[in-house]
C-alpha cells in the first residue's frame, strides 16, 4: 500500500518558491492500477516521482507498506528503490548495452545476485515481454513497442512489488500501445504487481485502471473507481478528458440535441445490464417512442457498459422513468 | 633527389618521428588519466546535475580555464620549474610531458564534461530509480552511454598534442618539432622543414582516421 500523506512540493525558481504540486492526500491499494490523469504541467510526473523519491517532497510524508521512506538514508533508499520498477514514456534504455544487458542492469546494480541467476531471470524476463531472440540486439534495432517491452522487462529484474509508468504508451502508436497495455494487465494480475500509470490519455484510463485521479493545476480535482469517474464525471477537467477521449466535440453534441424534439435523456447501463434488451421492452410497456442521438458501447477494464442519448416523444414518461430505475440503469435528463 | 633532400638524415628523422609518438602517446595517456576524472567531476557538480556543488564546480572550472587560456608556448616556458621539480629535467622527451599534460588535460577534460551533458537526462533518472549510487550511475550509465563522445575527445586531444609536442621544441623539447627548429628553421634547411611538416600531417590524418573508426565502431544509437 502506498499512502501519500499531505505531500507538497514546489521548486526553487530565482529564489521564488513555485508550487508544482499543491498538499494531495491519496491512498494506492496493493496489487490495484492505479491511474493518474492530467494535462502536462498538471503535475502528473511530481506525484509519480514521490513513490520512488525521485523527487523529494517540501512536505508532507510518503509511506510504502506503513514505512516513511522519506526518512530513508541513501543505502535504504536505494534498496528501496529496487522494489520500485520504473518504465518511461522515452524507454529511457542504455544504448551502449545489449537488450539483454539492459534487462540485467538492475540486478548488476544491485549486486546481490550470481552470474547464473541473472542469465535466468533475463530469460524468464525475454520470454515475459515475448523478446526471447531478441537479446543480443541494440535498442537502436528494436521498434518502440519492443523498446518499452525491454524496460518493463528490466524494471521487472529484480521483482519490485510496485510498478511506476511515467507515460509508458504515450510515444506508441495506437495498435503498440494496446499490446503494452494488455501486457501491463497481465502482469498485474499474474505478478499481483501494484501499478502507478500516469497519462493524458483517458483512454489508457479506461483500459486497464481500477482507480482514477484527475489532476489539474498541481491538485487531484477528482479520484474514484475509474467506472465512477468516467461515467459521471463530476469536474470541469475530468468531463474534458473523457469527451476527448470519446471524440465527442461538445459544439456539434448540443446543436444536435437542439434538433431532437421531446425530453432528452442519458442512460447509463453498467455491468450485466449493457446486455439487457430494455430499451425495446420499455418502448413497448411505456408506449414512448424513442430515437438515439448518441452512444457508445465498450468497456472499463473488465466492466461493460453502454451509455445512450435518447429523444423521447409521447406515451408515459414517468413509466419509462421508473422502469430504467428498476433495471439499475442511471438516467440523467438533460433537457 | 640526392639533391632535392640533401639535408635529409634519415636516421635522425625516424629518431625524431620516435620521439615525437612517445611525447604524445605519453602525454595523452597522461591527459586522460587526469581529464577524465576532473570532467566527470567538472559534469557532476555542474548547474542541476547529481552532486550540484556551486563552489566546487567554481574553482575546477577556473583553473582549467585558466590552463586553457595561457598560450601554449607562454605553458612551456612558465612551466620550466614545476617540470624540474616533477621529473628532473626540463629538457628532451620527459621534460616535455609535464607541460603537454598541463594543456592536454584541461583540454580533455572540457570536452568529457560537454559528452557527458549530451548523455540523455533520462538515462540518469532511470538509472537513479533502479537503486544505483552516484559511482554505478557514472561508470554503469554515463561513461559507457558517452563513449563515443568521449574517443571522439580523446583524438581532438591527441591531435592537439601533436601540434603542442612540435612546439615545445622551442624548449629544446625533442621530436619532429625539435628537428624542424633546430634544422629547418635554424640552418635554414627547408627540405628538412618540408619532411617534418609531412610527416606530422600523415600523423593527424592516421590519428583522425583511427577516432573515426572507433568513434563509429563504439556507437550504438
Amino acid at each position: 500500500m502506498i499512502e501519500l500523506d499531505q505531500v507538497q512540493k514546489s521548486y526553487q525558481v530565482g529564489g521564488r518558491a513555485i508550487p508544482a504540486l499543491h498538499s494531495t492526500s491519496l491512498t494506492i491499494e496493493t496489487g490495484e492500477v492505479f491511474g493518474i490523469v492530467g494535462h502536462s504541467g498538471a503535475g502528473k510526473s511530481t506525484l509519480v516521482r514521490l513513490i520512488n523519491l525521485l523527487e523529494r517532497p517540501t512536505n508532507g510524508r510518503v509511506l510504502v507498506d506503513g514505512e516513511n521512506v522519506t526518512h530513508y538514508d541513501a543505502a535504504e533508499l536505494r534498496a528501496f528503490r529496487r522494489r520500485v520498477g520504473m518504465i518511461f514514456q522515452h524507454f529511457n534504455l542504455l544504448s551502449s548495452r545489449t537488450v539483454a544487458d539492459n534487462i540485467a542492469f538492475p540486478m548488476k546494480l544491485a549486486g546481490i545476485y550470481s552470474k547464473q541467476q541473472i542469465r535466468e531471470r533475463v530469460a524468464e524476463l525475454l520470454a515475459l515481454v515475448s523478446l526471447t531472440d531478441q537479446g543480443n540486439k541494440y535498442p537502436s534495432q528494436l521498434s518502440g513497442g519492443q523498446k518499452q517491452r525491454v524496460g518493463i522487462a528490466r524494471a521487472l529484474a529484480c521483482r519490485p512489488t510496485i510498478l511506476l509508468c511515467d507515460e509508458a504508451t504515450s510515444a506508441l502508436d495506437p495498435q503498440t500501445t494496446q499490446s503494452v497495455l494488455r501486457l501491463l494487465a497481465d502482469i498485474n494480475r499474474e505478478l499481483g504487481l501494484t501499478i502507478v500509470l500516469i497519462t493524458h490519455e483517458m483512454d489508457v484510463v479506461r483500459r486497464i485502471c481500477d482507480r482514477v485521479a484527475v489532476m489539474d493545476g498541481g491538485r487531484v480535482v477528482e479520484m474514484g473507481p475509474v467506472t465512477d469517474v468516467f461515467l459521471h464525471p463530476e469536474h470541469a477537467t475530468t468531463r474534458d478528458f473523457v469527451f476527448e477521449s470519446e471524440n465527442i466535440d461538445r459544439e456539434e453534441m448540443r446543436e444536435d440535441l437542439a434538433h431532437a424534439p421531446g425530453r432528452i435523456l442519458r442512460l447509463t447501463f453498467r455491468g450485466e445490464s449493457t446486455y439487457q434488451p430494455l430499451l425495446g421492452h420499455v418502448a413497448r410497456s411505456s408506449g414512448v417512442d424513442f430515437s438515439i442521438l448518441s452512444g457508445r458501447i465498450d468497456h472499463i477494464k473488465d466492466t461493460p457498459y453502454g451509455q445512450l442519448t435518447l429523444s423521447l416523444v409521447g406515451g408515459d414518461l414517468d413509466r419509462a422513468m421508473a422502469e430504467f430505475d428498476a433495471a439499475d440503469v442511471h438516467v440523467e435528463v438533460l433537457r | 633527389m640526392e639533391a632535392l633532400l640533401g639535408n635529409v638524415d634519415w636516421s635522425e628523422i625516424g629518431w625524431a618521428s620516435w620521439e615525437t609518438l612517445v611525447m604524445v602517446g605519453l602525454s595523452l595517456l597522461f591527459s586522460v588519466l587526469v581529464g577524465l576524472p576532473v570532467g566527470v567531476l567538472l559534469f557532476l557538480t555542474g548547474k542541476r546535475q547529481l552532486l550540484e556543488q556551486k563552489v566546487a564546480y567554481g574553482i575546477l572550472s577556473f583553473i582549467v580555464n585558466v590552463l586553457r587560456s595561457v598560450p601554449f608556448i607562454i605553458l612551456l616556458i612558465v612551466m620550466i620549474p614545476v617540470t624540474v621539480v616533477l621529473v628532473g629535467t626540463s629538457l628532451g622527451v620527459i621534460g616535455a610531458i609535464p607541460p603537454l599534460v598541463a594543456g592536454g588535460a584541461p583540454f580533455f577534460a572540457r570536452l568529457v564534461e560537454t559528452s557527458l551533458r549530451e548523455v540523455d537526462r533520462g538515462i540518469i533518472e532511470a538509472t537513479q530509480a533502479m537503486g544505483a549510487n552516484i559511482r554505478q550511475i557514472v561508470l554503469g550509465a554515463l561513461l559507457p552511454e558517452a563513449l563515443p563522445g568521449i574517443i571522439a575527445g580523446i583524438t581532438v586531444t591527441a591531435i592537439t598534442l601533436v601540434s603542442y609536442a612540435a612546439m615545445s621544441g622551442v624548449v629544446g623539447g625533442g621530436g619532429l618539432g625539435d628537428l624542424a627548429i633546430r634544422f629547418g628553421y635554424q640552418r635554414f634547411q627547408t627540405d628538412v622543414m618540408v619532411i617534418t611538416v609531412a610527416l606530422l600531417v600523415i600523423f593527424v590524418q592516421m590519428l583522425q582516421m583511427l577516432g573515426d573508426r572507433l568513434v563509429l565502431y563504439f556507437s550504438r544509437k
